[in-house]
């Protein structure tokens, strides 16, 4: 069809609208074009403020889903729903009462994730240990670690054009990969860390290669095997933890061995208190942004990675193996993954369980989301993440509101970034540079 | 003279076509199951009947004998294949060759069960088959709504949840299931109508809206269970199961009458959907417009069909459906909520729509593929099977990858499915 | 026209019909209007058959609730406004499988069974041959017969001479004037474009070398699975340009895909001083010294996201002095990129700017500076100059014809038979999938005209000239 190829038109005009917010998202960096200058620095920083941009964006896609998370608060409470039955004849009850539940359960999300004033003034009073004032961020970095890890991956793929929904998958085989490494090997203190990253790392390329390869080859698209993949993963390590010599022998249920001492990832403020977490992982994951943003900006793999992910016919007219990349850059992503579960396995978790990594893969979806898949970006938006979860569990424990709601405001967030428009119009913002998520281009199956 | 007279060109046919390539693998496979299933087997019947139970009559077949013989029916189809002018037959032999496989593997797990156990209700597994591939006929018809007119609709699996959780919650509040089947609609089409804000509207990739509701109804369904059915279950989540409906006469009719005419509402309305809809995308003005949209939206626009308007309605009505199948999972399947209860068969659906060429009956025959994939783990598990559980269960995951990597490049999607159209 | 039509909105100024002023939001008010179109880029979906595109948005329905479609009536309508008007095709045929003249007619026949009165043509005969195009103009004056108006878009001053009753020119948005159809071509032409350009390129005469590329028996099928080339040989020297003319979709993208390792051969060679390149990588084929520009130039051509200095490394960023096998070197990239802008004239802000936002011209440009960047043995251009302004057409012929005088052997295709003529040392001649003849550039353009059309005719001149050409060509007088 080489005339009258069906759609052209619609195609280009949705590449071209991406194009103009990917070019408008290069502008910042130059003059902000204004046609009337405003005078004062204070009036062009308030105009640029109140601007679709990127940041403003972001911040207000985040209140946003705050504000729905409250109204989802205020209904799921039978004490306060009640109120709200005779909202009529005494309004102040029903408002008294949700401002205090939202109110305390988002004051509950902060002290749990970033700092309680109150231990604080202890630590300073010696009443309380440094240790409480730590935990908060140190618990928002223990999070933060394994989702910057595989928001990297999913984003990596997505500048290669690709949609890599199995993270997940990915993240369970390095999980197992390490730990395997962890409990079998007898290496000695140092060494046998390394491997075992090294094997999560293995583990989880394998897994992302698979997909990768299936694509090269016949075309199959990745959305579905990757999902796919992600339940295979999940049934393998159901059956290898039931395994002899994988199994914890002193234990009837699906737990493994714990990994060896060796194995494992030191903590970072051990000294100042047990109930630290907060690991080397990290520290993985900082080197890994760095390296990710390294191998796109600099490196040739990076660049054809990214020529693939725009335009896969140009690369291919210049030259490039386009197969070959699809297979590669899932198989780096599927590594990246890979040490994302490592991280949980030899951090925190150090058993291997059914439900070992949680969900890090499919919230490292969200982070490469709203990192706009670029790896800095993809740090920040773990930090966010980390800290949304640690808040999240000491809401539910004092505030008694259930853990999911973390997932619908993230959820949430990640929708309103996406649809820099939606956000432009509810707050009636200029119309300005707002890069939603890019994906490179419109494609279909 | 003109150039079409003129001599055509000599083409030499590679060899390795693709009726050869299977054929040759199926010839090993077969032989293959006929040596490994041949040695596995016992000497023990492997007995096979019709009914719905394992009691009664039943086809007695010598284990190893079965997994021998069929093991060899396979590769002499296989060879066949190799055979001149057998292209013809391509397909038959194809399905003679895939079936003689799995009885072969059948012949060997049926006779190593314990004695007794070693017989397979076929009717049963059939009726398992259907049951379990109704999410999937309804997901997939779903898929069909969307994508025929150009949206991808990867938020199957969102739909089945909210569609899940409304049933439960408005079943057990109304004490009535039809409430709780309409309320599952409504859920679906709430999803569906953020999708087709957010992707027709806003022009978000409908691929990361897709992803992204999945999330959203993930944690929706989550919070609403963890506040109020874990909490009160009584009150919010005791559904009843739906009732079953027998045709008179019809039902009578051996084997398909049990499985067809004495069903409920999810067989009657996945079986009458699939009906409807085909005709529908294919015989009406609707469909001749919804496949025009798909295809190519600018041409449609032209002869003055709204395009947006049309995508709009075929998602929300895609919503609809796809909630009546999340409804399934807690009036049918189960009869509680549980948190991610679809375990990914939204996508799994999806795959059906890929594997069923975006047509409302292929989606019938993928759907029921992977359900039958899916009865079998079921049935072999209670043959107390030597494969672990684990990988049975696996099954109709690893069936879908095989499926879409072996089938892809032979079919072809809407043109126009995942573009967002903009005018001008 | 597309306001005309309803796909776009005025943004002032009123459109009346039988001196009513009317509104059209949309093609909807355009059919109640009266007004059809027959778009450039046909408004068929491929995998229809005929009567289904016919009656799409005018669907023959049995009833009013469900509407069923009534395909019989669809049919009979198809056949009887194709009767009516001369207009042949066969109603269950699947549009993609009709060649682009029968499409045409599909659209024509689709705008007819809508009762227009008005009847837009948007350059309905960019894509015919001259035959077709003879058909069409007789297709137009039974309608005109039968007391139809007909708008008839086109850039080629003949046709509009030889069809149209009243002429309005258009430059930039405005109308220039009206002319009757008795006005010459130069005074037409110069309404056109306001100043007088003559198409003509100086080169010396050619001095062909050896034989360096070769292509014999190529049979290459396209996305679908048929047969788009059917047997091509073709021998490039050093030193000359080889015009391949044809109307678009006779298999040239496919065979330059070929060549280029895009698509695999069916059958046939392709050698490089007698070096075969079959199975060879893409990559190989453009480091062995082949230059390529490819017909489409935002798909296949350029990263529109990319930098312009990123395009033009596009296939040398992993080798020296630009990168490694592992990194690359944005530094020199830069500086080579600023060199090269200014070196081909390349109008942008930055070699930092994304490629889409320059014009098409100066895309069109990067693409050539990249390809020239590196010694070049084979050059091959497709529809090098397509949607470019005039200034860039004459910047883009100077740089192919200096190519060829470098020694470069030089495969021009081109659906502009101007610029093949120009240009060309030797014109091959393309239709379905194989090459009637191979001419000289001295050959009458109507000559050449009917071959486009298929016509390889015992008793017309092209019989004498096909015989003698190649000699002519490679032993100038």
């Amino acid at each position: 069809m080489t005339e009258g190829s069906p759609d052209k038109n619609p195609a280009t005009a949705a590449t071209a609208a991406a194009e103009t917010l990917a070019a408008a998202e290069r502008l910042p960096r130059h003059a902000a074009p204004t046609p009337a200058e405003p005078r004062s620095f204070a009036a062009r920083f308030l105009r640029a403020l109140w601007s679709a941009n990127t940041v403003t964006v972001t911040v207000l896609a985040v209140l946003l889903a705050m504000i729905v998370g409250g109204i989802l608060i205020i209904t799921s409470d039978p004490d306060v729903r009640a109120k709200y039955s005779y909202f009529f004849a005494r309004p102040d009850d029903a408002l008294a009462a949700s401002w205090n539940k939202v109110s305390d359960a988002y004051a509950n999300l902060f002290k749990g994730s970033i700092v309680d004033p109150l231990a604080v003034r202890g630590a300073i009073n010696g009443t309380l240990s440094w240790e409480r004032v730590f935990f908060p961020i140190s618990e928002t970095l223990t999070y933060a670690a394994p989702l910057a890890l595989t928001g990297l991956a999913f984003a990596l793929a997505l500048r290669g054009g690709l949609f890599n929904i199995g993270v997940q998958g990915q993240a369970i085989m390095g999980a197992i990969g390490a730990a395997l490494a962890g409990f079998l090997l007898p290496l000695p203190v140092g060494l046998h860390l390394i491997v075992a990253l090294l094997a999560g790392l293995l583990f989880g390329a394998l897994w992302g290669y698979i997909p990768g390869i299936l694509k090269a080859r016949t075309g199959a698209h990745e959305v579905i095997t990757t999902i796919m993949l992600n339940y295979i993963a999940l049934f393998f390590l159901a059956w290898l933890i039931v395994q002899d010599g994988v199994q914890d022998p002193g234990r009837t249920d699906a737990i493994s061995k714990p990994v060896d001492g060796s194995a494992r990832l030191p903590h970072l403020l051990g000294w100042l208190g047990p109930s630290l977490r907060v690991h080397l992982g990290i520290v993985l994951a900082v080197l890994a942004v760095w390296a990710t943003a390294w191998l796109l900006s600099r490196s040739s793999f990076g660049f054809e990675l990214r020529a693939v992910g725009l335009n896969p016919e140009a690369s291919r007219t210049a030259g490039m193996a386009v197969t070959t990349t699809y297979a590669l850059v899932m198989a780096v992503a599927g590594g990246l993954a890979g040490l994302g579960g490592s991280t949980m396995v030899l951090g925190p978790a150090l058993t291997l369980t059914p439900a070992v990594i949680g969900s890090v893969g499919f919230d490292g979806i969200l982070v490469g989301l709203l990192g706009r898949a670029r790896p800095w970006g993809v740090l920040l938006a773990a930090l966010l993440f980390g800290a949304l979860q640690a808040g999240g569990n000491r809401m539910q424990s004092f505030s008694g509101i259930s853990l999911e709601l973390v997932e619908v405001i993230q959820a949430l967030i990640v929708i309103f970034v996406a649809a820099p428009a939606l956000v432009a119009a509810l707050f009636r913002l200029r119309p300005a540079r707002a890069g939603g998520i890019e994906t490179g281009m419109a494609k279909g199956w | 003279m003109t150039v079409d007279e003129a001599e055509a060109v000599a083409i030499p046919v590679p060899f390795w076509t693709r009726e050869r390539r299977v054929g040759t693998g199926l010839a090993v496979a077969g032989l293959l199951a006929a040596v490994i299933f041949g040695l596995l087997a016992t000497s023990q019947d492997a007995k096979f009947t019709l009914a719905e139970t394992i009691s009664g009559s039943a086809l007695p077949i010598p284990g190893t004998l079965g997994a021998v013989v069929f093991g060899l029916v396979a590769a002499v189809t296989g060879g066949a294949m190799l055979a001149p002018g057998a292209r013809r037959w391509f397909p038959w032999l194809l399905g003679v060759g895939i079936v003689a496989v799995i009885l072969s593997f059948l012949c060997w797990q049926v006779s190593q069960a314990p004695v007794g156990l070693n017989v397979m209700p076929i009717g049963n597994v059939a009726h398992t088959s259907l049951e379990l591939s109704l999410p999937l006929i309804l997901g997939g018809l779903s898929g069909v709504l969307c994508e025929r007119s150009g949206v991808i609709n990867i938020a199957i699996e969102g739909q089945f949840l909210v569609g899940a959780f409304a049933a439960a919650m408005a079943a057990t509040l109304a004490a009535s299931v039809w409430a709780g089947i309409i309320a599952s609609a409504l859920a679906g089409l709430l999803i569906a109508a953020l999708l087709a804000f957010l992707a027709i509207r806003y022009l978000v990739d409908q691929v990361v809206v897709g992803i992204v509701l999945n999330v959203f109804a993930l944690g929706l369904t989550g919070f609403l269970y963890e506040q109020l059915m874990a909490k009160d279950a009584a009150r919010y989540n005791q559904p009843s199961r739906v009732p079953t409906w027998q045709v008179p006469g019809l039902s009578d009719i051996p084997v398909l009458g049990p499985l067809l005419f004495k069903a409920n509402v999810f067989v009657y309305g996945a079986l009458a959907l699939v009906v409807l809809i085909h005709l529908g995308l294919f015989r009406t003005r609707w469909g001749l417009r919804t496949r025009a949209v798909g295809e190519h939206p600018t041409a449609a626009d032209t002869v003055g069909i709204r395009v947006l308007g049309l995508r709009y309605r075929n998602v929300l009505v895609g919503g609809l459906v796809a909630g009546f199948g999340g409804a399934y999972f807690t009036l049918l399947s189960t009869t509680n909520f549980n948190k991610g209860m679809t375990s990914g068969l939204g996508f799994v659906a999806l795959a059906a729509l890929i594997f069923g060429r975006w047509t409302p009956i292929g989606v019938l025959l993928a759907a029921l593929f992977f359900g039958f994939a899916n009865a079998l783990a079921f049935f072999l598990g209670t043959v107390s099977s030597p494969i672990p559980s684990q990988f049975l269960n696996m099954l109709p995951y690893v069936a879908t990858i095989v499926a879409v990597a072996g089938l892809v490049g032979r079919v072809r999607a809407p043109a126009a499915d995942g573009k967002p159209y903009v005018k001008g | 026209m597309n306001v005309l039509y309803g796909l776009l909105q005025p943004d002032e100024g009123e459109i009346l019909v039988d001196g009513r002023p009317i509104q059209i939001k949309g093609p909807r008010d355009a059919i109640a209007a009266g007004i059809g179109m027959v778009h450039q880029h046909f408004m068929l979906v491929p995998v229809f058959t005929v009567a289904d595109n016919v009656m799409l948005g005018a669907e023959d329905v049995r009833d009013g609730v469900v509407g069923f479609l009534d395909r019989r009536r669809a049919r009979k309508d198809v056949l009887e406004v194709s009767r009516r008007y001369g207009l042949a095709v066969d109603p269950d045929a699947l549009v993609e499988d009709l060649p682009v003249g029968i499409q045409q007619r599909v659209e024509i026949v689709k705008a007819l069974t809508r009762q227009v009165a008005l009847l837009i043509l948007d350059e309905p005969t960019a894509v015919l041959t001259p035959q077709e195009t003879d058909d069409l103009l007789i297709v137009m004056r039974a309608l005109k017969e039968s007391g139809k108006s007909i708008v008839f878009i086109t850039h080629k001053l003949k046709e509009v001479q030889a069809i149209a009753d009243r002429i309005t020119v258009i430059r930039r948005g405005r109308t220039v004037g009206t002319a009757p159809p008795d006005t010459s071509e130069e005074e037409l032409a110069a309404m056109m474009v306001g100043r007088s350009v003559i198409l003509r390129v100086d080169k010396a005469p050619p001095h062909p070398g050896p034989v360096m590329l070769e292509v014999s028996g190529l049979v290459v099928d396209d996305d679908r699975g048929h047969r788009a080339v059917d047997g091509v040989d073709l021998e490039v020297h050093t030193g000359e340009v080889l015009g391949v003319a044809g109307v678009q979709g006779n298999g040239q993208t496919e065979m330059v895909e070929a060549i280029m390792g895009l698509r695999p051969l069916v059958a046939g060679s392709v050698a490089l001083e007698g070096r075969s390149l079959h199975d060879r990588k893409t990559r190989d084929i453009l480091r062995a010294g082949v230059g390529y520009v490819p017909e489409d130039r935002s798909v296949d051509g350029l990263i529109r996201d990319f930098t312009v200095a990123e395009n033009l490394v596009l296939d040398m960023y992993n080798t020296e002095p630009y990168g490694t096998r592992f990194i690359i070197r944005p530094d020199r990239i830069a500086e080579s990129a600023r060199k090269r802008i200014e070196q081909f004239d390349v109008r942008t802000s930055s070699h930092d700017a994304a490629v889409a936002t320059l014009s098409g011209g100066n895309q069109q440009k990067v693409i050539v500076a990249r390809e020239f960047s590196r010694p070049l043995k084979v050059f091959i251009a497709a529809q090098p100059t397509r949607g470019v302004d005039v200034g860039s057409i004459e910047f883009i012929h100077r740089q192919i014809v200096h190519e060829r005088e470098v020694g470069a052997a030089v495969l021009l295709v081109s659906s502009e038979l101007d610029e093949v003529m120009a240009l060309a040392d030797r014109i091959a001649v393309m239709y379905r999938g194989r090459i009637l003849a191979i001419v000289s550039p001295d050959t009458p353009r109507e000559d050449i005209g009917l071959l486009m059309a298929g016509v390889v005719g015992d008793e017309a001149s092209p019989a004498g000239s096909v015989a003698g050409a190649p000699a002519d060509a490679e032993e100038p007088a």
